[in-house]
């Protein structure tokens, strides 16, 4: 077997054909994460004996031919996402020993279907940041170049996927950070409806914009994962019913006026080429009006972290996690959270504190949450004449480790295309589309398609063309 | 419209401890986001009312689980406790 090359799909069919089982597979990338992962930093903890019991029990239901489409399939989790009794720290020291006391849905899901838990992910603190770099136990290094960032927040989970550690993961995705790290990764993301996935027993960040999604070699890969963890769910108070997934038509629309600054010339360049080879596949690429989407990024760092700051009051030092002694129990709460929290944490924390405070909750807060309005009114209208909207991932490739790390606004300007399909709401993919070469390395481009709300099959009907095309 | 943000403050509103010398920082920084954050201000309109995709939707209060059963789980994660209690430091207190 060749795991640089191997997908859900493939593993699946060889897997009940018995060319391999998946104890042998499952060792393989043990032994994989064994040779590599001291450079890479993919995983905060990896779960080789659980593992391979896992995977022993799927190959016994293969035996009975009672294999689900990822029995036996070997993923990675990221830190966020509870699994009952394993660490779950957020790649934070708030929650350094913290143990899960319940399964996320997506994982009692995936446990049904006997999927195999390689370990868990590295991730920024609590979900917040584009590069990794903000997890309180080290950053994650780009397997397609050691010097450079995953992207993030799940760049744990992309960089275990990219880097042959883990045949396909989960991460989460609060303004770009399941799309972003697969694009800077070179694999596909996708961040799901809101409300199609289940969110009980993710960590909440920005509770209105946090959806779980895959990480995948494939666009068929993700799809199976997406169908495997999706669904209403009655413990999480803002799941959709189910759906159908439905294909529509071939109109793609592109916000050039979006698009016309800021963007790295070879990003550009791939998002051009990938609009050609769709026109060339028969669709239709045309211009969308979207006069709002400028003031999606400020609008974001205006929700999430209000949402971040009312979230994460729950970290207190008293029922859980991190605690330190003090006389009284105001300076407990202080000094556990300014021990436990890093320093992204902090600042979005306090900028959260500002934007709802008595006296500018109104001109901040409030006046976000309008503009968001107009936003989703935007993709609204676009939707009534185009099939999917196509944006690149990210602005430029991965960046070098270090490279944004003193400049909070510059991180933040990472995430200005990946925002918006969350503060509307509707799913959003990154397929892999090129690359650009800095350093004499080929670093892998994303390209994004938006879709209306529902709208996952679309998304998949084109990146599967995207993908056929390269 | 920021002037000036009186980071201590917040960093009592949210229960932070801050280092002096990350309170000179933050003081730079916050701003700097602020500013660029209040481009929303130059937004015109409103959207007219759209019917959310997703509102909130609690369980019925119904079949409840055998109580005590996930107590200790629960009580094994605080970090101080007393018996079936958390304990915590006393939160009311005598005015000195």
């Amino acid at each position: 077997m060749d795991l640089s090359s191997l997908t859900i799909a493939a593993a699946r069919k060889a897997l009940d054909a018995k060319d391999f089982s998946s104890l042998e597979l499952t060792n393989a990338y043990v032994q994989n994460i064994a040779a590599r992962d001291k450079e890479i930093h993919a995983y905060l903890e990896v779960w080789e004996d659980s593992a391979r019991a896992e995977a022993k029990a799927a190959d016994e239901r293969i035996a009975k031919g009672d294999a689900k489409p990822l029995t036996g399939i070997p993923l990675a989790i990221k830190d966020n996402i509870l699994i009952k009794g394993r660490v779950a720290s957020s790649a934070s020291k708030i929650l350094e020993n913290y143990r899960a006391s319940y399964d996320a849905t997506v994982i009692t899901k995936l446990k049904e279907q006997g999927a195999v838990f390689l370990g868990r992910t590295n991730m920024d603190e609590f979900a917040m940041g584009s590069s990794t770099e903000n997890s309180a136990f080290g950053p994650t290094r780009n397997p397609a170049d050691t010097s450079r960032v995953p992207g993030g927040s799940s760049g744990g989970s992309a960089a275990a996927v990219s880097g042959s550690m883990a045949l396909a993961a989960l991460g989460s995705d609060t303004g770009g950070s399941i799309r972003q790290p697969a694009s800077h990764c070179g694999i596909v993301g996708l961040k799901t409806t809101y409300g199609s996935v289940s969110r009980f027993g993710l960590m909440p960040m920005g509770s209105s914009l946090d959806q779980i999604g895959p990480l995948t070699r494939t666009v068929e890969d993700a799809r199976i994962l997406f169908d495997a963890i999706r669904g209403n769910d009655t413990y999480d108070s803002t799941s959709l019913p189910d759906y159908p997934l439905k294909e529509k038509g071939k109109v793609v629309g592109v916000p050039r006026a979006f698009m016309k600054e800021g963007v790295d010339d070879g990003v550009k360049s791939v998002f051009e080429k990938t609009l050609e080879a769709l026109v060339k596949g028969g669709y239709e690429v045309r211009d969308v009006d979207m006069p709002n989407l400028p003031y999606a990024l400020p609008v974001y760092y205006i929700i999430c972290p209000a949402e971040v700051s009312t979230n994460l009051a729950r970290y207190d030092g008293i029922r859980y996690g991190l605690s330190s002694p003090a006389d009284t129990i105001h300076e407990v709460y202080t000094k556990t959270r300014g021990i436990g929290f890093g320093p992204e944490v902090r600042r979005r924390i306090l900028i959260g504190t500002f934007v709802l405070s008595s006296g500018y909750a109104d001109a901040y807060y409030r006046k976000a949450r309008d503009v968001r309005n107009l936003i989703r009114a935007d993709f609204e209208r676009a939707f009534d004449s185009v099939d999917a909207i196509a944006l690149p991932t990210a602005p430029g490739p991965a960046f070098k480790i270090g490279e944004k790390t003193n400049d909070p606004l510059a991180m933040y300007l990472e995430d200005i295309f990946s925002v918006t399909p969350n503060l509307a709401g509707v799913p959003a993919i990154s397929v892999p589309a090129g690359s650009v070469e800095r350093d004499d390395k080929e670093l892998p481009v994303g390209f994004q398609l938006v879709g209306p709300m529902r709208g996952e099959g679309t998304l998949f009907t084109i990146a599967k063309d995207i993908e056929k095309s390269r | 419209m920021t002037q000036k943000v009186d980071v201590r403050a917040l960093a009592n509103l949210a229960r932070l401890e801050v280092s002096d010398e990350e309170l000179a920082r933050l003081e730079k920084e916050i701003p700097a986001i602020l500013g660029f954050v209040e481009t929303i201000q130059a937004v015109s309109g409103a959207a007219g009312e759209v019917a959310p995709e997703v509102r909130n939707v609690m369980r019925e209060d119904v079949n409840p689980h055998e109580s005590g059963i996930h107590t200790e789980e629960l009580l094994s994660a605080a970090p101080s406790r007393k018996g079936d209690l958390v304990a915590v430091k006393q939160v009311l207190s005598r005015k000195k």
